[in-house]
């Protein structure tokens, strides 16, 4: 299986939108329903940052699977200012928006594998997968 | 059964019991599951994911509004969940910061010690504690070859870290000073250079230097911008403050200090001090320098050591035991 669903951020009701998608999604992989909470905020997180500072983009979901497990990969894309400083962002403690936010540090703990690529100007891609258990 | 599904159990019995009798003793066992989980680290969605699994097994006919009601509380438990880590991450930082700047201070207490020297003809006492783990003040005692005594007392303004690392450098540059050879004029002028060439021109160390004779019976002085210490004349039952004036250390490499000197009998007693003991603060407002000098009246009658150490438990105790500012006092009796 290798289909693949997105939803576009512009406004904050598509935050909305990414979620209810994620969470379908998950619950027919068969995520419990702690993970499946743990999933839609990070796809809230990831949608957040986008509409706060990248203005629009996207969040798609894929479903993988190898021999041993299947899992749910999310990929946040925009084509915003970017991050000049990755570590820092990584870095506890640190948020932009005013400290209450999971942050991107929250995303890489409700998730189990994380990956970040960001060029200044061009924008930010982010993708990060969960495990079922 | 690891601890975790151990805890889960007693948490389905607890609730169980309590449900059904009201008991107090359920309630204290809900507390000791808790205490273990928050050991354990199991996050508030979790508690709550346990808590929605025991209510199903106990009342599997649970009504759907509570079971909703109860994944409602799961999903807005997860951001805190998420708070909590992030707090017990940085909390684990914080110590190992704690830890390191702990051996630095241990470090630098060691190496700043300065040994009371024994001598016949005064009776000394000291006492510096700093307000946070790294103290700003220094003091030091040398016996020179003729008996004479040199103390010098200094603050550099600011506290923490960055001052206890330049008065490290205040110790090193005078142990290469032949202290007891010098004026204390001239001991204030060479380490005003080398405080000019090495400390931050944002720093600014103050010192009082203090040289006791014994073959003249006199106290020679030099001040570079110090709080004034106290002289206690026994004769006249009187306090004198200290006049000696001097730019502070570090400002201007060609600036140059006086000496003074005072005559030192028997029963007479000399105050040296930091500002952290004259700018302590009882509330809002500073204590006054006449309430130091009526503290140490109290006292006086006892050894000087133990006359520094009642000062610092009074006002310790004034100050709610937390310290503002370093606080350092050196008290000299001439006893014969």
């Amino acid at each position: 299986m290798n289909s693949q669903s997105c939803v576009s951020i512009q406004k904050e009701w598509d935050i909305v939108a990414a979620r209810q998608m994620g969470r379908e999604i998950a619950k027919q992989l068969g995520f419990g329903t702690v993970d499946q909470a743990r999933i839609t905020t990070a796809i809230s997180e990831l949608a957040r940052n986008i509409y706060l500072y990248a203005g629009e983009g996207q969040i798609c979901f894929e479903i993988v699977e190898t021999l041993e497990q299947k899992g749910m990969t999310i990929v946040a894309t925009d084509s915003g200012p970017g991050i000049e400083d990755l570590s820092l962002v990584m870095q506890d403690g640190y948020t932009t928006s005013g400290g209450l936010g999971a942050g991107l540090p929250g995303v890489r703990r409700l998730m189990d594998d994380f990956d970040m690529e960001s060029e200044v100007g061009h924008g930010t891609r982010i993708v990060t997968t969960k495990w079922v258990r | 059964m690891d601890t975790k599904d151990l805890d889960a159990k007693s948490y389905t019995d607890f609730l169980k019991r309590y449900i059904e009798t009201r008991d107090e003793q359920a309630l204290y066992g809900a507390e000791q599951v808790s205490k273990s989980f928050i050991k354990n680290q199991i996050s508030p969605e979790e508690i709550v994911h346990l808590h929605i699994q025991s209510l199903l097994e106990i009342y599997p006919e649970i009504q759907d509004q509570i079971q909703l009601s109860m994944n409602f509380l799961l999903e807005a438990m997860i951001a805190y969940g998420l708070a909590h880590q992030e707090y017990q991450l940085l909390r684990e930082k914080q110590l190992r910061i704690k830890s390191e700047i702990d051996v630095a201070a241990g470090m630098q207490s060691m190496l700043m010690q300065s040994e009371v020297p024994n001598t016949d003809e005064l009776d000394i006492g000291v006492i510096s504690v700093p307000a946070n783990q790294m103290n700003g003040d220094y003091h030091h005692f040398v016996k020179g070859k003729d008996g004479a005594i040199s103390i010098a007392i200094a603050d550099i303004i600011g506290k923490g870290i960055p001052a206890a690392l330049s008065m490290s450098m205040i110790k090193y540059a005078m142990d290469s000073f032949p202290e007891s050879e010098m004026s204390t004029n001239a001991i204030l002028a060479s380490l005003n250079r080398v405080v000019e060439r090495n400390v931050d021109p944002s720093m600014f160390i103050t010192m009082f230097y203090a040289q006791y004779k014994p073959d003249t019976g006199k106290l020679y002085y030099s001040s570079a911008g110090h709080e004034p210490g106290f002289y206690y004349s026994n004769k006249t039952k009187s306090f004198h403050e200290f006049e000696a004036k001097g730019l502070v250390l570090g400002v201007d490499p060609d600036t140059t200090y006086v000496q003074s000197e005072i005559d030192i009998e028997k029963d007479d007693m000399v105050i040296l001090l930091t500002d952290g003991v004259t700018e302590c603060r009882k509330g809002d407002t500073f204590i006054e320098r006449d309430e130091l000098l009526e503290v140490i009246k109290t006292y006086m009658h006892l050894p000087a050591q133990d006359i520094v150490n009642h000062v610092y438990r009074y006002f310790e105790r004034i100050q709610n035991f937390q310290l503002r500012d370093d606080f350092t006092l050196v008290i000299l009796k001439k006893v014969v």
